[in-house]
């Protein structure tokens, strides 16, 4: 049958190599390269039958002649250039150490096959990159090798973008390990290349520029050396300029505008600077236009994304350039009803980047909207938009959901919006169903946009609390990542602001105690803050402080006193302060500080502390214990006198700051009264 | 309304001369395919069409309100002087808001003539608007649509109109703010509407660099239909193209006579060249002549070869008699020289380049503004084209064919010279004869000096010599030498390159090569030549034209210097070229050929074909003008 001839004809092609006659090689390696190209069923049975070591072999060894390696070196390429499979075996082979030995010849045309072949293998997605890095004299001989000549410009430059990982993603920039950036940059990769910008060939130029698209991105030290590069006379950023410009190919344009970008984040090019206001910033809008292709669509959103990020005014002025928030909500529809009827070729293309386009969507609408209220109406007002989002946040891709989201958080942060749109299309409830079970990356998100639609003026706050949010967000408060921790004790305190009293004791109930002095021992201060916070709404309205220091009032000011006694930011004892303030409101609580005589010395202390912010808490607190017209005034007021706090009241209305000044006014004049 | 020149800038001012030159400048290298005669661009708002609210200064450059300023009925809005040229493929302008004044109530836009200017631009039919207070955008309604951001005091507004697919957008402060309206119709003009006391703003329609890169987007559409035409499908039809392409380029090469070239292309793609090698010979022969400033004999040598050509062309044989008589001024008829004793000087003959095929007007800059170019009837426009301006070289097809009798006078000149000496002199095989002649001394010398790179033995013919001097010119860079073999650089007439040049090349030019005798028979050849014309005009009619020619050549005689007159002009060599065309095309035919290469008429039509777009409004003529194209 047919399988077995090919295999036949596949297994003389094989037997040939091991001919005593070299001419008979060659001629055999020669036959071998024309029957292979694009025939990926001979490929794969030339490799199942054992070519590629006897390749290999004929290639290393120094007895074949130069012609012989050079044609060893083709087919290898041409092998290279099937199936993923191929790479595998051809990687297995161990083809990289081979053709990297390859390298040292001095024959330009044998280095040019072996480049050619091992592009072609680092491109590919299943080739470890880690294999560029291993023998540390590959990439200072790569470099020597960009001089060569135009090949060797182009397959190297491209290995290196395609092999210069930085193993992050472009929406999360913490933890990024830029090693191989570094390796290539203490190479003179920098210098090697940039002449190659201005290369004759485009395919040069745009391999080059790619070179500098990854060595800049989230790297401070390349993009600081990329400033000040000339290149022909010309600033680098100048000459991306000009690769943006609008009669360049699209590839160029987008690559450049990345390049300035990525800049432009690590702090080389300011953000006001023209180059990114009127090149960078409009050239990316204009390549999530609709005439674009779906995978350009995608790059230009979410370099956009993340070149404004952290910038209000490159905001602003993206949402009102060329209908930005419209032209993004065309994103939405893919694959249209158009490309389902017209083409299933079409269909298929489309349903492949729907998610992508979504997502960088989603990441772009975050993006706008970080900041500016005005945005943020505007991409609310945008069509369907909420019932994108909360479609959006039960997709089945997850960084569909990761990036709807991050733009519902960016969303969240509008004191109108949530009010409104929010309430209006129910986005709690996808919001809770997202939390119940996802990666932390999600988590994150979910949890802090839960934290917003929590504030006591957001209406959808009453349905959360209905739904049992409780006991999840005390399970956040327990997370290893901090980020989660803070999420989950902020959203509580939140919730805890001027609640009803049963809300509270549930809070108190499900978080438990013990929990609750775990978290005030947090070593994130921030998760110490808002702990704080929590006992400070916890422990407002009297009956409320009253109810709780009954219950938890030895634990509690056992851990004021820990902290007040402990290393602390001014932040966290002026935090600790106000709560002892509030225990000092209460009827009964306040007998938990009037008895405990060492707690009031260190009141006293922070009266006299050299920060007013302290001090002006200090105060309230004395002010609320000696407050007349409540039971027992006259005693506390006359043990406090004993104790010196007249005297000290006294001094503080003297003081400089006008709150602190009216402050011991008000406490004097309690004694007056 | 009285406003008028109220202008800080008055027309002497330098600076405003330097910002009228710098507009020039922009206005020419944005829109280059507009004929400003025909269409002129917008350069400032118009006194004449505005509403009496709207005060204007500084070179009618800013407008200012001057109004009540009560409601809407107060509005007032000014046009730019002309309409938007379809030709600009792409226009733009912008307005830089001085003070938003009370309310800042501007509208910066278009709108069509005739719309109401008591109004704000966008709110009547034909009329478009952007309006700073709420961003929205009017399109001939009251009622606006958000469209950007609004805009006040110190912001640039810019408004591009496509004239390729009739959409407009915005800019403010150098952003795009995407497309604000559609299907706009043609002519509109830049309008600006002010509704408040103390709005100011100021246009730029060019006067200034642009706050946003209007070229850039420009480069983009350029770069659009610049792959629209290369994709243009020519399908099954791709043989039949290269046939039709070798065709051009062959007749184009026998058409200029070069000869060799012609015969080696043709062998190479085995096409057939229509015309016979002798007679390309004969006709190369009489060119050059022409080109040397021997027209005397390039009328005998046309007599002899094309008998009854010139007699049907009386017109043509007035134009080269009349050349004759500036040749003679020039001192460089053969009928002159042959009575000077110095030889003649740079000035006398064609210089720098033999070259014959003849300056074309595709190669100046003007190409696209054909009927008005002095040159454009070398080829390049087609025949009606030329018919529309007689006396610049084409007259020859002005008259229908006449009797042989009006070019008896001619023939009865004495000529000193006979065709075949002078045609010996073409050839450097001339040179062992010169000492027996003064006038083939001077012919060779002048001969030696013109083609000093000519490095070959004696026994070359004079055609290897053309194929070589053509080699020389087609690799020459500069800007006339951009469409056609055959141009050369204009440097060259003042850069001789001959040792004994240098006495004669500037003041030592003297009238008729200051020869008695030589002067006395070029007035002889005058009051011919003045006979002629009465005969032509007692036989045709009075021709205004001939008038003019006649007494553009006789004025140089009023002159001591004649080279540095106001009708000097006329003794450059290159004036040879228009005439030395016309005598081309006349021989060709006579032959019955084309007498104009097809290539010729082919780029003819495409020029003549982007101009009719730009009056049909089709934007795109802008981006798809012939000279992109020819490298």
């Amino acid at each position: 049958n047919k399988c077995v001839e090919v295999t036949a004809t596949s297994r003389h092609y094989v037997d040939r190599l091991f001919d005593p006659d070299p001419q008979k090689v060659l001629q055999g390696v020669i036959d071998m390269k024309n029957a292979v190209i694009g025939n990926n069923k001979q490929k794969a049975n030339l490799i199942v039958l054992g070519a590629v070591p006897r390749l290999l072999y004929l290639l290393q060894q120094s007895s074949s002649s130069l012609e012989l390696r050079t044609e060893c070196a083709v087919v290898l390429g041409s092998l290279a250039m099937g199936t993923e499979n191929n790479i595998k075996s051809l990687v297995d082979c161990h083809i990289i150490p081979a053709l990297l030995q390859g390298l040292l010849c001095p024959e330009l045309i044998f280095i040019e096959v072996c480049l050619r072949c091992l592009r072609t293998v680092f491109i590919s997605p299943v080739t470890p990159v880690q294999l560029l890095y291993t023998d540390p004299t590959v990439i200072p001989h790569l470099m020597s090798l960009l001089s060569r000549s135009q090949r060797t410009q182009e397959y190297i430059t491209q290995i290196f973008s395609h092999c210069c990982k930085v193993f992050v993603g472009i929406c999360s920039h913490a933890n990024t390990t830029p090693e191989h950036q570094t390796v290539l940059f203490n190479h003179g990769a920098i210098q090697n290349i940039a002449p190659l910008l201005i290369s004759p060939s485009y395919k040069v130029r745009m391999q080059a520029l790619k070179c500098f698209s990854v060595l800049a991105y989230e790297n401070t030290q390349v993009s600081m050396t990329l400033v000040n590069v000339l290149v022909d006379g010309e600033l680098l950023s100048q000459v991306f300029v000009r690769m943006m410009q609008r009669d360049q190919p699209i590839e160029m344009q987008l690559t450049a505008a990345k390049c300035l970008t990525y800049m432009c984040r690590a702090g080389a090019i300011r953000t006001d600077d023209s180059c990114v206001v009127l090149k960078t910033l409009p050239c990316l809008v204009r390549m999530c236009s609709k005439e674009h292709l779906l995978e350009e669509r995608v790059e230009g959103a979410e370099t956009l994304a993340y070149l404004m990020e952290p910038d209000v005014e490159l905001q602003r002025i993206a949402s009102t350039t060329d209908h930005l928030v419209a032209m993004l909500a065309d994103y939405f529809k893919y694959p249209s009803s158009v490309s389902a009827i017209t083409d299933i070729k079409r269909l298929d293309h489309d349903l492949k980047h729907a998610h992508e386009l979504r997502q960088a969507a989603f990441k772009l609408y975050a993006s706008l909207g970080s900041n500016d209220e005005d945005i943020r109406k505007k991409i609310t007002e945008t069509e369907n938009m909420m019932d994108r989002i909360v479609s959006g946040l039960s997709e089945s891709s997850i960084k569909v959901r990761l990036a709807a989201v991050r733009c519902l958080h960016s969303l969240s942060r509008s004191v109108q919006q949530l009010r409104t749109s929010f309430h209006d299309h129910a986005v709690w409830r996808p919001l809770m169903k997202l939390l119940q079970n996802a990666p932390d990356e999600v988590l994150v998100m979910a949890s802090s946009t839960l934290c917003n639609l929590l504030l006591e003026f957001s209406p959808s706050k009453e349905p959360i609390l209905e739904s049992g949010v409780i006991e999840l967000l005390c399970s956040l408060t327990q997370s290893d990542s901090p980020a989660l921790r803070v999420n989950g004790i902020w959203a509580l305190m939140n919730m805890a602001f001027q609640a009803e009293q049963k809300v509270k004791v549930e809070i108190v109930r499900s978080l438990g105690t013990e929990q609750l002095f775990r978290l005030l021992s947090d070593p994130d201060s921030n998760v110490l803050m808002k702990t704080l916070g929590l006992l400070r709404n916890l422990l407002s309205t009297r009956p409320h402080i009253d109810q709780i220091m009954s219950s938890h009032g030895k634990q509690i000011m056992q851990a004021v006193t820990l902290i007040l006694e402990a290393e602390h930011s001014i932040e966290v004892k002026e935090q600790t302060l106000c709560i002892l303030a509030n225990i000092a409101d209460g009827n009964t609580a306040k007998e938990l500080i009037m008895t405990n005589d060492d707690m009031l010395q260190k009141i006293k202390y922070y009266m006299g502390h050299s920060n007013v912010k302290l001090q002006l808490a200090a105060t309230f607190c004395i002010s609320n214990l000696i407050w007349n017209e409540e039971d027992g005034s006259q005693e506390r007021q006359d043990k406090l006198r004993e104790m010196g706090f007249v005297d000290i009241l006294h001094k503080l209305t003297q003081a400089s700051d006008p709150n602190l000044c009216d402050r011991a006014k008000t406490a004097m004049q309690q004694y007056l009264a | 309304m009285a406003e008028l020149g109220a202008g800080s800038l008055s027309l002497g001012d330098p600076a405003f001369n330097y910002q009228e030159h710098e507009l020039n400048e922009r206005l020419k290298r944005l829109y280059p395919a507009v004929n400003e005669e025909e269409t002129p661009l917008p350069r400032s708002w118009s006194p004449k069409d505005k509403y009496s609210y709207i005060g204007l200064s500084q070179n009618n450059l800013r407008v200012h309100y001057k109004g009540h300023g009560k409601n809407h009925k107060d509005a007032a809005s000014v046009r730019a002087t002309h309409p938007i040229p379809a030709a600009c493929g792409i226009y733009y302008f912008e307005v830089k808001i001085v003070s938003k004044g009370r309310d800042g109530y501007m509208g910066i836009g278009l709108s069509a003539q005739g719309v109401n200017m008591n109004r704000l631009p966008g709110w009547d039919k034909h009329s478009y608007g952007y309006h700073g207070d709420d961003g929205h955008s009017f399109c001939s309604s009251g009622t606006g649509q958000p469209y950007g951001p609004t805009f006040t005091t110190g912001d640039v507004i810019g408004c591009c109109v496509n004239l390729i697919n009739n959409t407009c957008f915005y800019t403010k402060n150098g952003i795009s703010l995407g497309v604000a309206f559609t299907d706009l119709p043609p002519n509109l003009y830049p309008t600006v509407g002010l509704q408040t006391p103390g709005e100011i703003v100021d246009a730029n329609f060019g006067q200034q660099p642009f706050v946003f890169d209007i070229e850039d987007y420009m480069s983009e559409w350029r770069a659009k239909i610049h792959g629209m035409i290369a994709r243009f499908p020519i399908g099954e039809r791709l043989g039949e193209w290269q046939s039709v392409l070798q065709n051009m380029v062959s007749s184009y090469l026998v058409h200029h006579g070069y000869c060799a070239t012609a015969t080696a292309f043709a062998r190479a793609t085995e096409t057939i060249i229509q015309e016979e090698q002798t007679s390309i010979k004969n006709r190369q022969r009489i060119q050059k002549l022409v080109l040397a400033g021997r027209v005397g004999e390039a009328i005998d040598a046309t007599q002899h070869l094309y008998p009854g050509l010139l007699e049907h062309n009386p017109n043509l044989l007035f134009m080269l008699k009349c050349r004759q008589f500036v040749e003679m001024v020039n001192g460089t008829d053969s009928e002159v020289r042959c009575l000077t004793i110095r030889s003649p000087k740079s000035q006398d003959s064609y210089p720098g380049s033999p070259s014959l095929s003849p300056r074309h007007g595709a190669s100046n800059t003007h190409l696209h503004t054909g009927a008005d170019s002095p040159t454009c009837s070398n080829g390049v426009t087609p025949p009606n084209k030329s018919k529309s301006h007689s006396g610049t070289g084409s007259s020859s097809i002005k008259y229908p064919s006449v009797s042989s009798s009006a070019s008896s006078s001619t023939s009865s000149s004495p000529s000193s010279v006979n065709y075949s000496e002078s045609n010996s002199s073409d050839s450097t095989k001339s040179q062992p004869h010169s000492a027996n002649s003064t006038q083939e001394t001077s012919l060779s010398l002048n001969f030696r000096r013109n083609q000093t790179h000519v490095t070959r033995s004696s026994n070359h013919d004079s055609e290897m010599e053309i194929e070589a001097e053509h080699y020389t010119n087609g690799v020459v860079e500069g800007s006339s030498a951009r469409i056609m073999n055959g141009t050369y650089k204009h440097e060259e007439i003042l850069q001789p390159d001959d040792n004994s040049i240098d006495e004669g090349c500037t003041n030592g030019r003297q009238l008729c090569g200051g020869n008695q005798a030589a002067t006395e028979r070029m007035i002889h050849f005058g009051r011919e030549l003045q006979a002629l014309n009465e005969q032509l005009g007692r036989e045709y009619g009075k021709n205004a034209t001939h008038k003019k020619m006649l007494q553009d050549a006789f004025s140089l005689l009023a002159y001591s210097d004649p080279w540095n007159c106001p009708v000097g002009q006329q003794l450059d060599p290159t004036q040879r070229e228009s005439l030395c065309s016309a005598l081309n095309s006349a021989i060709l035919e006579s032959q019955n050929l084309p007498k104009q290469p097809p290539l010729m008429l082919a780029l003819g039509q495409a020029t003549e074909c982007v101009q009719l777009m730009a009056r049909v409004r089709s934007g795109s003529c802008s981006f798809a003008r012939v000279d992109n194209f020819l490298h």
